[in-house]
């Protein structure tokens, strides 16, 4: 498995050097995988070449490609636009409610696909777990990494029709940065726990996409966080998506004041579904083989 | 050349097959089990536990393979060989005990398995090698090697899934082939291919046991594993009960084959086909069609092997490979290429039969592999039901060759021999 103890002959020598190193194949308990940096540094090609599999795999064949990316998000908007914002007449703080919609749809749109393949990733990918050896991780890893594309393709789109709406974007949009970190956190906690489960119950398949559901309408992406008095308002930022979606419209639209509380509750709750995911993975990652 | 590659001590791997351990494909399976269980503790009282029945797929392994030596794996089917080759290469964790594997272990369970219909054959050639613990830079220095053992230049660029399918067995072979581990573990890969691919496969196989690499080899083919490595291990059970020269080894996996054979087929654990079969191969036999006597025959004559089974399903067909004494197949009868001359009858009974007009074959060993299907599916296989031996005879009046003879074959004919 050492990548760096490769011994060539000679005349064609690739990679060189170390004497080759002894690994101990034992019965494990509690944590011992994922989380040694070693292991996954060892195989970072592999990590990238499923990325760039999920990536091209995703649009191959398909008659609009990328414009899918765009396509979700903004036929969400205007059912939004339709439905929340005119017939119901959800208020949207002052913003135009399309716009408002929008913001908060594209970063949904990464977190929900992200969820969808991530947590189907290692059933879908069974003949090649049940066969080699490589962390497991990059599985949900890899499908919310290839999830970046599209992102950047809709944060593209949202932009220039930021602008030719004549909304000129704040400063904050320094901090989209954050923002998304937050959200890949989260959703790689999510993806882990979710696609490790699936191995064992595959339940999961079907509770995923009710779930994705659920989430989309505990999220104020519809309606605004505003209509939540303090302190839920802030609390409800324990849903690492409302820091989000409520930071997007901030940097995008220039909301008055900048959520800083709600950011971080999310961030901090990220982090525990980060931690809470990985965890799990890692305690299950060595029957996955044994019952895929 | 005398460092330990691999050492395992007291090695085992444990399977629960109990209820609520195997991992339900759906909810409405698992609620159905979960009801089957109920009504078993209700029956049998509260005694069986999920706990309760295990399954020791390998048990107590101690072996030590040294840097270089290519070593044969050799079993019945369910014996383990898998099993051990799954732990060598970090797939799944031993239930007991240790192995120190030493240098880089590259795995060839199956050929193959990374590949991804929509990506072209060069994208690929660079998924699966990393896959295999290829390093980038050593996929692109091997890539021009890797795509001549293909010989597949212009598919390059084509979805893998327009490949045929020997296109894809060989693309796959070849990135397998140019791993370069130190450790390579291989399972049954040669079986895959066209016979020119095969040699090719097979040269390419001695070449890097020759390169000094450590090669631990399973194959249901004993000439390959007895051409290939020095050394065998025959596993049973679980463990590893025989540990020597292969040449002996395969000696005593044929011995315990054919005690195998004599005995009720039903008690038999390493066969094919679902967990949940529907009928079961009870007996097999083969008679001479004149004599009438089993397990031997005449060359030349004729001959009749009796499939007794426990269960008559529809549309039951039966395929059976007649194998050499070294577990080359030498000839296949399938009931589903159906003939004319074909009958299905209602007064039979629990059985299958087959006629051969002629034992066209060279004195010797022979074993019979048996797989049944019913309901269009497979429902049980077993290899090495039943041994026979052929008698030297005479076929079309000519008399067979007793020793010296090449091949399995003989084949009626005549010549015109010229005279001065």
């Amino acid at each position: 498995m050492e990548q760096t103890a490769v011994k060539e002959p000679p005349e064609k020598a690739v990679v060189t050097g170390h004497r080759p190193e002894t690994i101990r194949l034992k019965p494990t308990r509690g944590f011992s995988r994922v989380l040694s940096p070693k292991e996954l540094w060892r195989y970072r090609d592999l990590a990238f070449q499923i990325a760039a599999r999920d990536v091209t795999v995703r649009y191959r064949q398909t008659a609009l490609g990328a414009a899918w990316a765009v396509l979700q998000p903004v036929g969400f908007m205007v059912v939004f636009t339709i439905f929340f914002g005119n017939l119901a007449g959800v208020s949207s703080d002052g913003q135009p409610y399309a716009l408002f919609a929008l913001t908060a749809l594209v970063p949904w749109t990464f977190f929900a696909n992200a969820m969808l393949l991530g947590s189907e990733s290692l059933v879908s990918n069974s003949a090649l777990v049940s066969k080699i050896y490589f962390p497991r991780i990059f599985m949900p890893a890899g499908a919310i990494a290839a999830g970046f594309v599209d992102l950047s393709v809709s944060l593209v789109i949202l932009t220039v029709i930021v602008l030719v709406w004549g909304v000129v974007p704040t400063l904050a949009v320094l901090l989209l940065p954050l923002l998304i970190a937050i959200m890949a956190a989260a959703v790689m906690g999510v993806a882990a726990g979710l696609s490790a489960v699936n191995v064992r119950y595959r339940d999961v398949r079907y509770v995923i996409p009710f779930t994705v559901q659920m989430w989309l309408f505990a999220t104020p992406i519809a309606y605004p966080s505003s209509l939540l008095d303090e302190p839920w308002r802030v609390i409800s930022a324990i849903n690492p998506m409302v820091g989000v979606v409520e930071g997007f419209r901030w940097a995008f639209l220039g909301s008055p004041d900048a959520p800083w509380a709600l950011i971080g509750v999310s961030a901090a709750s990220a982090l525990v579904f980060l931690a809470a995911g990985l965890a799990y993975f890692d305690r299950v990652e060595r029957a996955f083989a044994d019952v895929i | 050349m005398s460092d330990v590659a691999i050492q395992t001590e007291e090695l085992g791997k444990r399977y629960n097959i109990g209820v609520g351990t195997r991992g339900y494909d759906t909810l409405r399976e698992s609620i159905v089990n979960t009801a089957k269980s109920l009504g078993r503790r209700v029956k049998r009282g509260s005694s069986e536990t999920a706990e309760g029945r295990t399954v020791w797929a390998l048990k107590d392994v101690s072996v030590t393979v040294r840097t270089g030596e290519v070593v044969g794996l050799i079993g019945h089917n369910g014996a383990g060989k898998s099993t051990l080759l799954k732990i060598l290469s970090r797939i799944v964790e031993p239930s007991t005990g240790w192995a120190d594997v030493t240098g880089r272990a590259g795995s060839l369970l199956e050929v193959g398995t990374g590949f991804h219909p929509e990506l072209t054959g060069r994208e690929n050639i660079f998924l699966n090698g990393a896959i295999l613990g290829m390093r980038r830079s050593e996929i692109r220095a091997r890539f021009d090697e890797i795509v001549e053992f293909a010989d597949m230049e212009q598919f390059l660029d084509t979805p893998v899934k327009r490949y045929s399918s020997g296109m894809s067995v060989r693309l796959a072979f070849a990135v397998a082939a140019h791993l370069e581990p130190e450790i390579l573990l291989v399972d049954e890969v040669l079986a895959v291919g066209d016979a020119a691919f095969q040699r090719k496969s097979l040269a390419k196989m001695s070449e890097v046991a020759s390169e000094g690499r450590t090669v631990i080899f399973v194959s249901h083919n004993l000439a390959i594993i007895q051409a290939l490595c020095q050394r065998g291990i025959l596993l049973e059970r679980g463990r590893a009960v025989v540990d020597g020269p292969v040449g002996e080894t395969v000696d005593q996996y044929l011995r315990s084959l054919e005690m195998g054979a004599s005995d009720d087929l039903l008690d038999r654990a390493d066969r094919d086909g679902r967990s949940w079969r529907q009928s079961q191969i009870s007996r097999l036999a083969l008679y001479d069609g004149i004599s009438g006597k089993p397990d031997v025959v005449v060359g030349g004559r004729p001959a009749r092997i009796v499939v007794e089974l426990t269960e008559i399903l529809p549309m039951t067909e039966c395929r059976l490979t007649i194998v050499n004494s070294l577990g080359q197949p030498v000839a296949s009868l399938d009931s589903e290429l159906s003939a004319p001359v074909d009958t299905r009858d209602s007064e039979l009974g629990p059985q299958i039969q087959c006629s051969i007009d002629m034992i066209s074959l060279l004195p010797g060993r022979y074993r019979i592999d048996v797989l049944l299907k019913g309901r269009r599916q497979i429902q049980d296989g077993l290899h090495a039901a039943a041994f026979f031996e052929v008698q030297p005879g005479v076929i079309g009046e000519r008399p067979m060759p007793i020793s010296g003879a090449e091949g399995d074959v003989v084949i009626p004919h005549s010549w015109r021999l010229p005279v001065p």
